[in-house]
């Protein structure tokens, strides 16, 4: 598989401890159902990311199992409740076995 | 109809070259009363076909029914989660999709439950299934005590018109619904 770009992270300009904001991650990934085939009429093997979490200096603060239903370059939002400064690390795992980490800081104000 | 439109059209262009001062005056007001009806009947039409699909929507015939037939594997995977259960459908989970998506391929959807989300309860897992693709299941998000809000959106795979079920695993181990019908004209999941 090719390198992957990389992921884009989308948090609040700044937060304040206790606000519930919304995070945002998209990654590129053809997300191959295995239902294709190609051709010759040789089923596509699946390749997807199967995996994804969003943990929070060190604490798991949502996770992801996706399917074949999810669409190609995965786009994911959820809810986060801010405890204090810190940082966030976003983690995908793919079929091949691939691991893509980002690491992002959040501004308190 | 638009036969007619053009054939006007047409008429009006050779109308112009002609000299005298009345002539040009009528043809145009006549001109736009036949574009005004035909846009009046076109409108009529959408409504009565947006009518028809909203009918099929919320309890049509029968037949509507069957066009949405909800597949085995889908059944298998919906009775995994729940055992002997049945879901409380009772309006706190909010399923969004567009009713009409335009392509299958990727269908923007959120997903909200209504929820204090504290210790004491709180929604551990949102699961998406689909009723209609090969894999039924689509993605289980799961929150935790940092979540704050029982929400998730992304973008999901519709290989063909069907229900799209989300369900909601509490922490008191209870299960809520809800359930959208979506009617796809390109469908997705590499068909």
């Amino acid at each position: 598989m090719t390198a992957p770009a990389k992921p884009r992270i989308k948090l609040p300009e700044q937060a304040k401890t206790g606000d519930v904001v919304e995070i945002k991650a998209l990654i590129q990934h053809v997300m191959e159902t295995g239902n294709r085939k190609d051709p010759d009429g040789k089923p596509i093997p699946r390749s997807i990311i199967h995996t994804f979490r969003a943990t929070f200096e060190g604490a798991l603060v949502f996770s992801a199992d996706w399917g074949s239903g999810i669409s190609a370059n995965p786009y994911i939002a959820f809810y986060f409740k801010v405890p204090g400064p810190g940082a966030f690390e976003f983690t995908w795992i793919d079929d091949t076995g691939l691991t893509v980490t980002e690491k992002t800081p959040l501004v308190i104000s | 109809m638009q036969s007619t439109g053009a054939a006007r059209r047409s008429e009006r262009a050779t109308s112009v070259p002609d000299n005298s001062a009345n002539t040009p005056k009528i043809r145009v007001a006549s001109h736009i009363a036949t574009r005004r009806d035909v846009l009046c009947s076109a409108a009529a039409a959408a409504a009565f076909l947006g009518g028809l699909s909203q009918f099929q929507m919320f309890g049509g015939p029968a037949g509507a029914a069957d066009q949405h037939a909800r597949s085995p594997a889908f059944e298998l995977a919906y009775r995994r989660l729940l055992g002997d259960a049945e879901p409380l459908a009772d309006g706190t989970v909010t399923l969004e999709l567009p009713d009409i998506p335009e392509n299958g391929n990727t269908v923007p959807f959120r997903i909200e439950v209504s929820s204090p989300m504290t210790a004491e309860s709180s929604i551990k897992t949102v699961y998406l299934l689909s009723t209609g693709n090969p894999q039924p299941m689509v993605g289980a998000f799961h929150f935790t005590a940092l979540s704050g809000r029982a929400a998730v959106a992304g973008r999901m795979r519709l290989a063909r018109s069907q229900d799209v079920v989300a369900l909601a695993e509490r922490s008191d181990g209870k299960f809520l619904v809800a359930m959208r019908q979506v009617d796809v004209t390109i469908g997705g999941c590499g068909n």
